[in-house]
């Protein structure tokens, strides 16, 4: 990380004396340990205080595991209909012009703006079953969203949205439509060609995509938290029960717990640097 | 026929691109499509493709009315000015696409690829990737992938435009060769008059979203229908008030008819063999005349020379004014 920073710096640098140069370094390295390698390495040190014993232990109790599927269900259901959705508002957001573009392009980086808790209790007046607008007639068909499944994929895949967007709309954008124009001259309808020559040509973006939105799935707190009322062993989730064990002072627990959530991303950020990697060979 | 264009209008907003065009382009030739850029030529080639649709007016092609066909359904191959490679399939991918959407039998695509491959010079290329190619091997490749699905017609959009001047000639031979072998219907979108009279049959000459004429490269240049036709086809200049081409006139040291107009050599510019010089005639027009070395020496011309101009016998002029002459240079500017 160090050196991928300084780098580009003392290239750009050029003509600037070293001792510049360093400094630069030091702050930016300074800064980085204090605010994500410190924090991280304490983590670690103290999940392993006693080897693999407090890992063990967290995945004995039976309300941890069930809220680390949960999250993964979750994670999965929402990275899964952001994929589709995000796809069909990118190419709409592209290739499409109609009235209204604009307005559509804000309120898809809205989720990046607002708070996540805001998002949770926007959801809460509009589906909640006592006083929502939809939410007793949801009940009354046997639908229940608030306090349910439902209810903590949406607050997901609210807080997820722009990410697969935010990736693919450049990439559609640079690739521009004359392959597409070409595949349909010689003879693919449009299925046809977003199958053989579009998604082929956005398959690194998504991948990215994807990956960065599982990331921000599974360490979902604030919306989630809100939405799923927190019944421990039902719709409680990996975020929530990291708070519920340090209140409840089995720091051991929220300790092992948290190392979880933070390999999952280290995985997932390993998993993005590789596509990158192989984004930039195909495109030299 | 092969393509009838019947009525054709297109408009961008307030920009008319076409306006009630009418052209009939015959089957088995080479067309081109020429006139200055902006001037609607590639959006016809488009709307004959079906990636643009006119506002009115029909397309047929061999006889199959398909002004509301989809492009796929419509059998033109098409090429593009920048290529439209597909960046993540090798050539010969590229060039079996069409078929495959077709779904024709594995050993049927694999032969007519190499087939194709080998007209387009492309063989040992064929597992490489697009991006491993120069632009005239990606312009060859993407003619290969339009014949490939054995287009009624073939619609080229500048084909020859992004690529640098030597290649581009190569190219312009490759293309009038090949299709004497392949003799399918072409039509290709040009800006570069030399292009168009060397490589085509026939050309349609667009400007400002009208067709100005249509003929055979010598009918063009020998009988325009008008000043704009005459100025874009060549070099033009203005001898008692009509254009007419530099080549055409002819110089004298006294006057040869009573048609002979006096006037003084102002510059004197020698390229080559050919000899180019500026009169300033007595009645004030500015006449500039090109012919060879040996003539120049022979009249011993020099700057500040008296000299007497003439229309050549069977010369080419047209009424008009220098704005047609000007139009030339800016799309001779556009061009390079």
């Amino acid at each position: 990380m160090a050196s991928h920073v300084s780098s580009p710096g003392s290239t750009a640098a050029g003509g600037g004396t070293t001792a510049t140069t360093w400094l630069l370094r030091v702050l930016v390295v300074g800064y980085l340990v204090m605010l994500v390698v410190w924090p991280t390495a304490y983590l670690l040190r103290h999940t392993f205080t006693h080897g693999f014993e407090s890992l063990q232990g967290v995945l004995q109790d039976p309300d941890v595991t069930h809220a680390l599927t949960l999250t993964g269900q979750v994670a999965v259901a929402a990275v899964v209909i952001n994929l589709v959705f995000g796809m069909v508002v990118s190419l709409l957001l592209v290739r499409y012009d109609f009235p209204g573009k604009r307005v559509l392009s804000w309120l898809i980086d809205l989720p990046l703006s607002a708070s996540p808790v805001v998002v949770g209790l926007a959801l809460l007046l509009v589906y909640s079953p006592i006083y929502g607008w939809f939410g007793p007639t949801l009940r009354n068909n046997g639908i229940e969203v608030i306090f349910a499944k439902p209810g903590i994929i949406m607050a997901t895949c609210f807080v997820a949205l722009p990410l697969i967007i935010r990736e693919i709309v450049p990439v559609l954008e640079e690739l521009g439509d004359d392959q597409e124009q070409a595949a349909r001259s010689l003879g693919a309808n449009g299925w046809q060609t977003f199958w053989r020559i579009t998604l082929p040509g956005i398959r690194w973006a998504v991948a990215y995509g994807v990956v960065l939105s599982l990331a921000r799935s599974l360490g979902e707190f604030g919306a989630v938290k809100v939405v799923s009322g927190n019944v421990k062993g039902q719709t409680e989730t990996a975020t929530k029960v990291v708070e519920r064990t340090y209140q409840s002072q089995d720091l051991d627990a929220s300790y092992a717990v948290a190392f979880m959530l933070v390999f999952a991303a280290v995985v997932c950020l390993v998993v993005v640097a590789l596509l990158r990697t192989r984004d930039e060979k195909e495109k030299a | 026929m092969s393509i009838e264009v019947k009525g054709v209008s297109k408009r961008f907003g307030d920009f008319v691109a076409l306006d009630d065009i009418n052209v009939s382009l015959p089957t088995g030739q080479l067309t081109a499509l020429l006139g200055p850029s902006g001037g609607g030529k590639s959006t016809l080639l488009r709307i004959i493709a079906g990636l643009d649709s006119a506002d009115e007016g029909s397309v047929v092609i061999e006889g199959n009315e398909a002004t509301h066909l989809p492009p796929q359904k419509r059998n033109v191959g098409f090429v593009f000015q920048h290529y439209a490679v597909f960046k993540h399939m090798s050539v010969a991918k590229n060039v079996a696409f069409g078929l495959e959407i077709r779904k024709r039998p594995k050993p049927e695509i694999q032969k007519r690829v190499d087939e194709l491959l080998e007209l387009v010079h492309l063989s040992q290329f064929a597992h490489r990737l697009p991006s491993q190619l120069s632009g005239g091997q990606r312009q060859r490749m993407a003619l290969a992938r339009a014949l490939a699905v054995e287009p009624t017609v073939l619609l080229l959009d500048e084909p020859f435009g992004a690529l640098d001047a030597k290649v581009r000639k190569e190219l312009r031979d490759w293309l009038r060769r090949l299709h004497d072998e392949v003799h399918v219907t072409t039509v290709f979108v040009t800006h570069d008059q030399e292009e168009a009279l060397e490589v085509a049959d026939e050309i349609v000459v667009i400007n400002q979203g009208r067709v100005e004429q249509v003929g055979t490269p010598e009918e063009l240049y020998d009988a325009p229908a008008n000043d704009f036709v005459m100025g874009f086809l060549g070099d033009v200049t203005t001898l008692g008030g009509r254009l007419i081409r530099p080549h055409d006139i002819e110089v004298a040291d006294r006057p040869v008819g009573p048609d002979s107009v006096e006037g003084t050599v102002s510059r004197l510019l020698r390229i080559g063999f050919e000899v180019r010089i500026t009169v300033l005639t007595d009645a004030g027009e500015v006449v500039t005349v090109e012919m060879t070395r040996t003539h120049a020496r022979r009249l011993r011309l020099a700057e500040g020379a008296t000299v007497f101009l003439t229309a050549a016998d069977g010369a080419t002029s047209v009424a008009g004014s220098v704005d047609a002459a000007a139009a030339t240079d800016l799309a001779v500017a556009s061009g390079g």
